[in-house]
């Protein structure tokens, strides 16, 4: 009997509904990005085999270094956001504050990283009408970094909910939302990054 | 506190050693611009399924949304390395 009694909680324990994070809404508009970005890596592929020597030579003056550690950068991130949504889903509210606050901290940092090779790019007289490589590079990066900004906009924003207590175990649509997002924009540079900096010539 | 480290923090230790493998040792001479290039948008469609299923929560998703969101990194890497090939044929 007691094994009987125990057997409908197992298998409810297994079937838990399958949901997905935030409001459904959210996750048009993220599928919507991705197809869109996966267009624009498809014209810059094209556009690559108009001329070859002239974006391999133009890849050589992009730090590879930069591209890593902005890599680095954002899955630190995104790793934050996801360990406050954790918290939240364990009812630890009072920790989910610091994790939302490095996830904002940390779209700082890549911002400032992005501007200073920015400044150098522009010092050594490198802008989108030098070549077409340089114009996709300022396209997918730029397109890239307004996600940024946007999302750790974001981020900032619920940092400030959270730390007055705004979201629980049972109230976190809005910041699920926001780490769907922001998620989104790691995994796009996930792609941006080894296209433009580390895809060599054959 | 739990001592056993969280899924996504195991996770993203996974996504730093790859993103250090791509960015600083397969980018180098070492290997066949072929190889390198393999491996790097390999990686790159890996890490991607990894924030998806892991850090996106798409592993306890719908099933078609999970399948539509999955098949992105491998429509990407396909179509890049597809690219990428045909171009080498040309060069």
């Amino acid at each position: 009997m007691s094994t009987l009694s125990r057997m409908p909680v197992a298998a409810a324990d297994r079937v838990k509904p399958r949901r997905l994070p935030g409001v459904d809404g959210v996750w048009v508009a993220i599928g919507a990005d991705s197809v869109i970005f996966a267009i624009l890596f498809l014209t810059f592929m094209q556009d690559r085999l108009k001329d070859l020597a002239l974006f391999e030579m133009s890849r050589h003056t992009l730090n590879m270094n930069f591209g890593g550690i902005d890599t680095l950068i954002l899955l630190t991130s995104s790793w934050s956001v996801a360990l406050a949504i954790q918290a939240l889903k364990r009812g630890l509210a009072d920790r989910v504050p610091r994790y939302f606050l490095g996830g904002a901290l940390t779209g700082l940092l890549f911002m400032m990283s992005k501007s200073i090779e920015y400044f150098q790019k522009f010092a050594e007289g490198l802008t989108p009408a030098t070549n077409p490589f340089y114009m996709w590079y300022f396209t997918l990066t730029g397109i890239h970094l307004l996600h940024v900004v946007f999302g750790t906009s974001l981020l900032t924003y619920v940092w400030i909910k959270s730390r007055r207590g705004a979201y629980s175990s049972s109230n976190r649509v809005v910041p699920e939302c926001v780490a769907s997002y922001w998620h989104l924009v790691d995994l796009l540079w996930i792609v941006i990054f080894p296209l433009l900096y580390l895809m060599k010539v054959a | 506190m739990s001592v056993v480290p969280e899924r996504v923090t195991l996770v993203w230790l996974g996504l730093v050693v790859l993103t250090c493998v791509t960015t600083w040792g397969l980018s180098k001479d070492l290997f066949t611009p072929a190889v390198a290039v393999v491996g790097i948008f390999l990686i790159a469609a890996l890490k991607v399924r990894f924030v998806m299923l892991d850090f996106m929560e798409l592993r306890r998703a719908p099933i078609p949304v999970r399948v539509a969101f999955e098949a992105w990194p491998v429509v990407v890497a396909a179509m890049i390395l597809g690219f990428w090939f045909a171009t080498s044929t040309v060069a």
